[in-house]
């Protein structure tokens, strides 16, 4: 039986968010730290203003095209599972499946392991390395979607949905609102893979992430920017960011059926807020069954929980019979909303 | 259950009535009988069943899933029956499902204690859109935004029947509607109806507009007053007597006070009305007895039902429709001298020698009750629909009030990236010699879309604040607003609701400040 100071000798919260004292580093610290470590490169995970800052290639590539080339003052890229030495932590980096170049941070010290996981889904997703298993002794997850509401369906069943829908109206144009960094390639590689194959129509906002995947070996097929296009599309699929769903912008589409991919369109409300009209689950988050059977497969006897719903996953983690405690970490899941 | 399903959940979220029309037919189109006959009933007049589920769902779910989980998940949802759907564990396998027909079968014959079983079983090999949709049917409300009529244009527009042909025939069949979809799909002919009370489709009149006014021979029309109630058909037969509203629904539930009084064999058409000591009441009065399942006596004492008569289109065994309007009117006349259902008058006519006084009539009357003139041809038969030439509504000269713009609102569907629905209101002096603007009334339409692109625009221009889909906008817009009437009314600020408001006139050259005063309009009040 562990003491509970156990893991929390070595790694704790503090202003900047997790931090690996012996390390010398934090992990997706929200203010400017000496050296960090990035998990992926949501803006809420990835800032700028870093010293030293530690991530797979993919991610610095990403951090710098939306931050700029001098968001931290040195970047030092790593391969998945390469170990590295950080005052007597070692460190290493594990895919975690939520997008292209996402990472889990493993960190073994005086004989424990602990794990953060950072953002991550266990499905299957054409656009980046599949989640790697890392058994430890403390497993940190985040819970975007801790509450057993949540059960995402498969891209399958949703994607079929998607295309039901075009051909029903196949005189209005399908306007699919997605978050710019992962799901919009998600949507779009996992369209490919259902035999779509006209060009697909994007809002200038997600331009430079799709030419950064397709750089990186991704394939997304054909491309149109709705600024070139001749008349107002009507039986085309476009692309954009969900603040554009409602905007001016639309109006220079053919009567927009609006349409959402994200986990929280499970929710009712969630969706007719917004307003959508055909919502899509597609998340790049694992819902509820997968954070239960990955925390249970990490055979960790200590979670801790990041972000999110956090009340009803510590709850759950208990009636598994492991220690559980939240963070609480503050300033994530800003990213528009995943 | 699976296309239903689908269905219900597509409808929740589509806020455009062609697009929920094309839904709903893809769905008649792709689903066999007898489910989307069930569909089609669940859409219109609700399953025959209804079960209050609160406690037996609660305790089904607390077996299945951590209480505090539950109580976690509902709370964000907030909403039971969805959270039941959402948390409810998924099948292991893919198993068969359930068909909405044998749901339906299962459910007209289950002990009532048997039901929670029953459910559990369901509920096990359905996905979480299915479980939604079965929550929602068993509880009787679907809310999704479709009414029976809409339902009923769908299915009728399958063969590109108008809706009136599908309510023809409508209360004469029963749930599921083989030989209806049989006679739409051309495989059977018009399921025949000829000795049910259903509703006859009715006859609808045209506004009429300045040429027709100028080309009118009033010899040849019947003037009437137009009463401010509402259309309906009485169809008794048999000791048995519907009320049916201009779009088909049954509204004979809520006026026992009328219908239970009639003993007569005779499809009628007419006003209800709420008469007070022998006065029409006004609209506001009407209202307080629509749209309720059960009326209490104290309503009934209080806003005493009537139908005023004005036409007949079947008396006893007789189809009258064919007949002129003074022919069917004479035998009205004398069929309600005869029998004299009580809550009943007749409409009369308006002798006027010369279509000077009759405009003078029209120009002058104000009395509560009265929304205009009706002019129906003479010798014209009753034929269901909108014909041309027949009927005439001349409603009176709408009121008119010069309104600031205090909230614009972003529309739905096409509209929502537009800011297109818009509160207005008038000024009113508050204490200490200023004055502020109470908002009286909403309209959206009214504009032409150019108008709209430019109001739009201004609103984005001078928007003071936000909340959500509403902006606050600075007072510097005049709209001249028309309307029908005007109430007084506990429900809002200003102590007035405007009847019917839209906008008539966008006054982009008025002040503000030169708008109109809530007294102006409290000054219109009639009664």
């Amino acid at each position: 039986m562990q003491l509970p100071q156990k893991f929390e000798s070595w790694l704790r919260r503090d202003a900047a968010g997790l931090c690996c004292a012996p390390g010398g580093f934090h992990i997706d610290p929200v203010r400017a730290v000496p050296r960090a470590i990035i998990t992926h490169g949501h803006s809420d995970h990835a800032r700028a203003g870093h010293g030293a800052v530690l991530a797979t290639r993919e991610t610095i590539a990403v951090m710098k095209a939306r931050l700029g080339p001098d968001c931290a003052s040195t970047f030092q890229e790593t391969r998945y599972g390469e170990p590295i030495e950080m005052n007597g932590v070692t460190v290493r980096l594990a895919p975690a499946g939520h997008i292209l170049g996402s990472a889990q941070v493993v960190m073994d010290h005086g004989g424990r392991r602990a794990v953060v996981s950072g953002d991550y889904k266990r499905r299957s997703d054409p656009t980046c390395a599949p989640f790697e298993l890392v058994r430890c002794d403390l497993f940190v997850t985040e819970a975007t979607f801790g509450l057993p509401v949540f059960r995402h369906g498969t891209d399958d069943h949703e994607i079929g949905r998607l295309l039901t829908s075009v051909r029903t109206f196949a005189d209005r144009t399908h306007l699919i609102g997605v978050y710019g960094l992962g799901k919009a390639q998600r949507v779009i590689a996992l369209l490919r893979a259902f035999g779509y194959e006209r060009p697909i129509w994007l809002h200038g906002a997600l331009k430079s992430m799709c030419d950064l995947y397709a750089e990186a070996g991704v394939e997304l097929g054909p491309l149109a920017m709705v600024a070139d296009a001749e008349g107002k599309l009507p039986g085309e699929i476009v692309l954009c960011p969900p603040s554009a769903l409602k905007d001016r912008w639309t109006r220079r589409l053919t009567e927009p059926l609006t349409a959402f991919a994200s986990g929280w369109m499970r929710v009712r409300a969630r969706a007719r807020q917004r307003g959508v009209e055909l919502p899509l689950i597609i998340s790049d988050h694992c819902d509820w069954p997968e954070l239960v059977q990955t925390i249970a497969e990490s055979e960790a006897e200590e979670v801790w929980v990041t972000h999110g719903r956090e009340d009803a996953l510590v709850h759950q983690i208990g009636l598994m019979g492991k220690r559980g405690r939240a963070l609480a970490l503050l300033g994530y899941e800003e990213e528009e909303g995943e | 259950m699976k296309p239903f399903a689908d269905l219900l959940d597509r409808l929740s979220y589509t806020p455009s009535r062609n697009a929920k029309l094309r839904l709903m037919q893809e769905y008649f189109r792709t689903t066999p009988d007898p489910d989307r006959g069930w569909g089609l009933a669940a859409l219109t007049d609700g399953l025959p069943f209804s079960f209050p589920l609160r406690r037996t769902l609660g305790e089904m779910v607390a077996r299945r899933v951590d209480p505090v989980l539950f109580s976690l998940s509902r709370d964000y949802v907030g909403d039971t029956a969805e959270a039941i759907a959402l948390t409810w564990p998924d099948p292991e396998q893919a198993s068969a499902a359930p068909r909405l027909s044998e749901i339906v079968s299962e459910l007209a014959l289950v002990d009532r204690n048997a039901l929670a079983d029953l459910l559990g079983t369901w509920l096990d090999k359905l996905d979480a859109t299915e479980r939604w949709a079965l929550l929602k049917l068993l509880t009787g409300a679907l809310r999704v935004g479709v009414s029976a009529r809409l339902a009923k244009t769908a299915a009728a527009a399958m063969a590109g029947f108008e809706v009136e042909q599908v309510e023809e025939v409508w209360h004469g069949l029963a749930p599921p509607y083989e030989p209806l979809f049989a006679w739409i799909e051309g495989r059977a002919p018009k399921p025949d109806i000829t000795d049910a009370p259903v509703f006859r489709p009715m006859m609808l009149s045209h506004a009429l507009e300045d040429p027709d006014w100028a080309a009118l021979d009033l010899s040849q029309f019947a003037a009437e007053w137009k009463w401010d109630g509402i259309r309906v058909q009485i169809a008794a037969k048999g000791g048995e007597t519907f009320l049916y509203s201009r779009t088909g629904d049954a509204i004979q539930r809520s006026f026992p006070d009328v219908v239970d009084n009639f003993r007569f064999d005779a499809v009628l058409d007419g006003e209800l009305l709420v008469m007070q000591e022998g006065q029409v009441a006004s609209f506001n009065d009407l209202q307080q007895r629509l749209n309720r399942k059960s009326v209490s006596r104290r309503q009934m004492e209080k806003f005493p039902a009537h139908i005023r008569l004005y036409d007949a289109l079947m008396i006893e065994h007789e189809d009258l429709r064919p007949r002129p309007f003074v022919e069917r009117r004479a035998a009205l006349e004398r069929w309600h001298a005869r029998v004299r259902p009580p809550r009943t008058d007749l409409s009369s006519l308006i002798e006027v020698a010369s279509k000077d006084e009759l405009q003078r009539l029209w120009a002058s009357t104000r009395e509560t009750g009265i929304e205009g003139i009706m002019l129906k041809r003479r010798d014209g038969p009753y034929i269901g629909g909108r014909p041309k030439g027949e009927w005439y509504k001349w409603k009176r000269a709408p009121l008119m009030l010069d309104c600031v713009l205090m909230y614009a609102q972003r529309g739905s569907g096409k509209r929502s990236s537009y800011y297109s629905d818009y509160t207005f209101g008038a000024w009113r002096d508050v204490p200490g010699g200023s004055r502020e603007l109470v908002p009286v009334g909403k309209a959206y339409f009214g504009f032409t879309d150019a108008e709209l692109l430019e109001i739009d625009r201004w609103v984005r221009h001078n928007t003071v604040e936000s909340f959500g889909p509403v902006r606050a906008v600075a007072p510097g817009l005049v709209l001249e607003v028309a309307f029908d009437a005007v109430q007084k009314s506990t429900r809002h600020k200003s102590g007035v609701a405007m009847r019917f408001p839209r906008v008539h006139r966008i006054r982009w050259d008025k002040p503000a400040a030169e708008a109109d005063r809530l007294e102006s309009l409290i000054a219109m009040i009639e009664g």
